[in-house]
């Protein structure tokens, strides 16, 4: 394409139905303990 | 629902809900001013007219196509299917994550302390063994099929109590196999009780360590003092560089909080990877607007353009082959977390309990000490499943205002403790920190752009 260019395709979709497995970290456990950021965090699967 | 932004030259689409991003050309930008949701039923000709003064026909019919091939791949006004999805709407999660407050004492008595500076305003007292070993087994109990635990030593300062520490990893190793769990443990630390022993132990047991420093001498010596008033800056960093220069590939962040008197925090980043670390954390003080040092809403186009700094300089030496990771940039549009678990963020009192040295059960650290907020404790073996069941309840779909932010696959409705304190509701997000967010995370979205 020459008027966009896709740096990602992006899965958020298709995660609900994969996910939710919930062995993910918690997101306030890693180095945050007063904001709340999740995109952050990795993917156990 | 798209997002469209400028930033650092680069013009930037968000598909919000497939999660796609795309960099675009000023056409392709200023097109999608007049399209909406449906934008597939609009008049293809009127728009193009509306258009064609600044641009040439055939440019803008060119960028027009592209849209509508982008369209039918889900990749741009794509729609939102999640919401119906009844994983979100269960509600019986394994509570599996736990943070023990170890030590309500602190040796430093930092001036912005949510903790009201190491006692959480429940008087000076360390963990026992004792209740220790009750916060695992209570964690084993309510963990269901949950493989991976999560245990935080936090405080207070959890090196004034570091016996105790080791002998509760101990005892939870001990039941990793009966029970087919496995223990991730972290500690966050001032620093000051660090010793060769400690760090070798930290090193070996320790999953994560956070390493509490807010950056340059001067700033960090302003508000994280000793009870006499003296910084703790010379004590600190060559403990840290010492734990840090033996810890292999583990994790390990050094973090710490920016206020009113360093709104030109992107200085203490930097200056935190001159010293040699490169996992690094920098948080906004969270605190009430009536502090001298709190960030108010007057400060915010000070921090942003702090942001937009330190993304340049992260860009920079990025570019140069070096390894810098600034926590709140980190962003994995490829493999990160699934939409489930960025509509429940935290899971704060719902998978995520905090615990006292009086065996309080409590949904966060953050909540600690506030009595109305008490889940139960450890040692009667209550537990309140109906406030359980009111912050499972917590994700994006169901606070105020989130469903219609760009953001919220990226933040999850912010930071539930917050919320409370400041909007007077969990369901209520922090304004302060959601401006505070979008734009980190529009900083973040313009490096992975910029290093494409």
């Amino acid at each position: 394409m020459k008027h966009f260019k896709t740096i990602n395709k992006g899965h958020l979709q298709e995660s609900a139905v994969k996910g939710g497995c919930g062995e993910c970290q918690a997101s306030c456990q890693s180095a945050c303990k007063t904001s709340c950021t999740v995109a952050n965090q990795k993917c156990e699967k | 629902m798209i997002h469209k932004y400028k930033l650092n030259g680069y013009n930037i689409v968000m598909d919000v809900n497939s999660g796609a991003v795309h960099i675009v050309d000023d056409i392709a930008y200023d097109l999608l001013d007049y399209l909406d949701e449906d934008f597939s039923e609009q008049n293809r000709e009127d728009i193009i007219g509306k258009l064609s003064s600044k641009y040439k026909k055939g440019e803008i019919e060119e960028s027009y196509n592209e849209m509508i091939d982008l369209y039918k791949s889900g990749l741009l006004f794509s729609k939102d299917k999640v919401q119906n999805s009844p994983k979100i709407k269960y509600i019986d999660s394994p509570i599996k994550s736990m943070c023990i407050n170890i030590a309500h004492d602190c040796n430093l008595r930092c001036e912005y302390c949510f903790a009201a500076k190491g006692d959480f305003g429940c008087g000076r007292v360390l963990m026992s063994e004792e209740t220790g070993k009750k916060a695992i087994d209570f964690l084993i109990k309510h963990s269901g099929k949950r493989r991976n635990l999560e245990v935080d030593f936090f405080g207070g300062e959890p090196l004034m109590n570091f016996e105790v520490v080791k002998k509760i990893v101990d005892y939870a190793r001990s039941k990793e196999k009966e029970h087919n769990k496995n223990f991730r443990f972290t500690i966050t630390t001032n620093g000051i009780l660090l010793t060769d022993d400690k760090i070798e132990y930290i090193n070996k047991e320790m999953s994560n360590v956070v390493l509490s420093l807010d950056g340059r001498k001067e700033v960090n010596d302003r508000l994280r003092i000793f009870t006499n008033g003296k910084g703790s800056y010379d004590m600190i960093v060559p403990k840290y560089k010492k734990l840090v220069e033996t810890r292999g590939d583990k994790d390990y962040y050094v973090r710490g909080t920016f206020t009113k008197h360093n709104l030109d925090f992107s200085e203490d980043v930097m200056h935190m990877y001159e010293l040699g670390f490169d996992q690094i954390s920098i948080e906004p003080v969270v605190s009430d607007e009536k502090l001298d040092y709190s960030i108010k809403e007057e400060d915010l186009p000070k921090v942003f353009e702090e942001y937009d700094k330190l993304s340049k300089k992260i860009i920079d030496l990025k570019k140069k082959g070096s390894h810098i990771n600034f926590f709140h940039f980190m962003i994995d549009l490829d493999n990160g977390p699934c939409a489930i678990k960025r509509l429940k963020g935290c899971g704060c009192g719902n998978e995520y309990v905090a615990v006292t040295p009086q065996g309080d059960i409590y949904p966060c650290h953050q909540f600690v000490g506030k009595d109305e907020w008490k889940m139960g404790n450890l040692n009667d073996e209550t537990f309140d499943g109906d406030m359980k069941k009111s912050f499972s309840k917590a994700n994006v779909y169901n606070k105020n205002g989130c469903n219609d932010c760009w953001a919220k696959f990226y933040c999850s409705g912010g930071c539930n403790a917050n919320n409370q304190e400041y909007e007077g509701d969990i369901m209520n997000p922090h304004k302060i920190a959601c401006e505070l967010q979008r734009k980190r995370l529009e900083c973040a979205i313009m490096i992975k752009a910029a290093l494409n």
